[in-house]
């Protein structure tokens, strides 16, 4: 089979693989038929994931065809159209059990520190991903859901993380009505979780990026208000200012570990990777946002300690927020939002590359090239 | 506006937002909301017909965190660990929790030590590496590489020129080492 390749920092290819094999009694082989690229999958294409090994294949948003099933799979069988979350978890241990499909304690051998997802580095678990023809799936009978009838292919694929992810973002918020929501970072991610925040009752929701045709979708596709942090000198007291000097009630942190807008904190993590991540967004949603306030942390850091101003956030008795997105816990809500037409997944995909182009479609989506927002990727498989 | 005790005027009402925004106050009451509260004890919901998971057989032996109890019955075969990466990557798992910046530190270098022997080691393979192609920058030329920089206050420009130094940097550095191993090799002959 065809598969993209890791070869190291900003380097890939598309090399021929064996098809993956059942592994455990309760896997699935998926024979994937549309995947995207996700901003997490730039922290591993720019070497900030420790233990991303040269020859691992990623992906972790991927709909496809059951092929074969291990012996003890009950709810799927060959032929069945799935919608894979990019978590990959067991369903029984301690966390499942209370819902934490993110958090499983059974899938991760490598560390504990961190669940299982798929193509996301053998510090997520060693697992190969989706961004291939084929697919290991570990507990076929948990994660994978079948496609309804109604949905359309691009909005399964984007619901397998970025829709949920925006989603459980806004409720990491603790929204209560006419609050006001500061969203940093206007990628797929920070795009949904600005939508949700109106789902949740948001009186106003101000989206902060540095790139403009982002800024315009946020306000195009989540009726926000929208500042250019690059236009600011300091974008905190441009925040001050348009919210009464009090700060905002909410920040969603929707960046993580390469924010740029402070070029010592982007070149001690992304390129020297002396710390976990850039938390330059973070900061700014721990100065930003309202005394008591509460903070919201979707953005992904590495497992090493980042700079991050955890006195202002004491100072500040702010409630702090965070975690993978248990996708499929949001699925049934979401699934009844986009049928009431209140949200359009695909409204936010720009590039569609065949899987054989994928290292050009990392370059166009790292670079942020031709306006790109979400790049989709197809199988010739499909 | 002098701080008073007063939540600060809204600009638009809930009445207004509910007319202009699809969804608007959906999920105001939190019940509604799928990720609230936080656990929800519920062992039956998710399918498993297991109280423990079967294990999944260990063929080679695999590397795992030592604040784990034991192997975890799933894990990930991508990619086991080779050559003198898989040796730095073996010690980091053996020696150190992930509590120890020692831990992530060795993985990060064993990556780069992984991405100097694998593009060696394609240069004896019908597939070398090639620094164009999987860089992707043959996209550029097709994708308004001048109109989506200049122009605008893009922040990550300031780093730009960085970028570049990772990518060539493990070339430069197999570069030399191929050519002191040919340097060596060619002086013991001449001995
Ligand atoms: N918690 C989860 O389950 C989960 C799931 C998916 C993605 N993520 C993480 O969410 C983050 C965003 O993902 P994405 O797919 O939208 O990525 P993306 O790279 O497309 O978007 C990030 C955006 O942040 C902007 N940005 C950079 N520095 C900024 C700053 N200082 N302030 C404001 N904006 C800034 C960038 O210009 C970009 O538009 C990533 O860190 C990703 O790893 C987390
Ligand atoms: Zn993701
Ligand atoms: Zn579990």
């Amino acid at each position: 089979m065809r598969a993209m390749v890791y070869r190291g920092p900003y380097k890939i290819r598309v090399e021929e693989k064996d098809i993956p094999r059942i592994e455990h009694p309760n896997d699935a082989i998926v024979r994937v038929t549309l995947g995207a690229i996700c901003g997490s999958d730039l922290h591993l294409y720019h070497g900030m994931m420790p233990d991303t090994r040269v020859g691992t294949t990623f992906g972790h948003e991927f709909i496809g065809v059951v092929d074969q099933v291990g012996p003890s799979v009950r709810n799927l069988v060959p032929g069945d159209r799935v919608m894979v979350p990019f978590n990959i978890y067991c369903g029984s241990c301690y966390f499942c059990a209370r819902g934490l499909f993110s958090n499983c304690h059974n899938v991760n051998a490598n560390a504990t520190a961190v669940g299982a997802i798929y193509g996301y580095s053998h510090t997520s678990g060693g697992y190969d991903g989706g961004q291939s023809e084929y697919v290991r799936v570990p507990f076929a009978d948990i994660g994978p859901t079948i496609i309804p009838d109604w949905m359309d292919d691009e909005d399964a694929v984007l619901l397998t993380d970025a829709v949920a992810t925006g989603y459980f973002g806004a409720q990491l918020g603790d929204i209560v009505e006419g609050d006001t929501v500061v969203v940093l970072g206007a990628g797929p991610v920070g795009l949904f979780a600005a939508k949700s925040s109106w789902l949740m009752g948001a009186g106003r929701v101000i989206v902060i990026d540095h790139l403009e045709y982002r800024l315009e979708k946020a306000r195009s596709f989540a009726h926000a208000e929208t500042y250019n942090f690059a236009e600011y000198d300091d974008i905190v007291v441009q925040l001050k200012k348009i919210t009464d000097h009090l700060g905002a009630d909410v920040a969603i942190d929707a960046v993580g570990a390469e924010a740029d807008g402070n070029l010592l904190q982007h070149v001690t993590s992304a390129k020297l990777k002396l710390q976990g991540g850039s938390p330059v967004a973070l900061n700014w949603a721990i100065d930003s946002v309202r005394k008591g306030g509460t903070i919201s942390v979707l953005g992904a850091y590495g497992p090493m300690f980042s700079a991050v101003k955890f006195g202002d956030a004491m100072n500040k008795g702010l409630t702090l927020r965070m975690n993978q997105a248990p996708v499929k816990r949001q699925w049934p809500r979401l699934f009844e939002h986009i049928q009431n037409g209140y949200l359009k997944p695909n409204d936010v995909v720009t590039h569609r590359i065949p899987l054989e182009h994928i290292a050009e479609g990392y370059h166009i989506f790292s670079a942020k090239l031709d306006g790109c927002i979400k790049p989709l990727i197809l199988t010739a498989a499909a | 506006m002098p701080y008073t005790a007063d939540k600060p005027s809204r600009a638009e009402s809930s009445e207004q937002l509910r007319a202009r925004i699809p969804g608007w106050g959906a999920d105001l009451d939190p019940r509604m909301r799928p990720s609230v509260p936080k656990e929800r004890f519920d062992p039956g919901l998710n399918g498993a017909h297991w109280e423990f998971p079967d294990r999944q057989p260990e063929t080679r032996p695999r590397e795992r965190s030592i604040e784990h109890a034991f192997l975890t019955p799933v894990f990930g075969t991508s990619a086991p660990p080779k050559g003198l990466s898989g040796v730095i990557r073996r010690y980091a798992y053996r020696r150190f929790s992930e509590g120890r910046a020692a831990h992530w530190l060795l993985l990060l270098g064993a990556d780069r030590v992984d991405a100097v022997e694998s593009h060696l080691a394609s240069f004896v393979t019908l597939r070398p590496d090639n620094p164009i192609t999987e860089t992707g920058v043959v996209a550029e030329p097709s994708h308004h590489p001048v109109a989506s920089r200049v122009g605008q206050k893009r922040a990550d420009l300031a780093h730009l020129p960085l970028d570049p130094v990772l990518v060539v940097g493990p070339w430069l550095l197999a570069g030399g080492l191929v050519l002191a191993g040919v340097r060596a090799v060619v002086r013991a002959v001449r001995r």
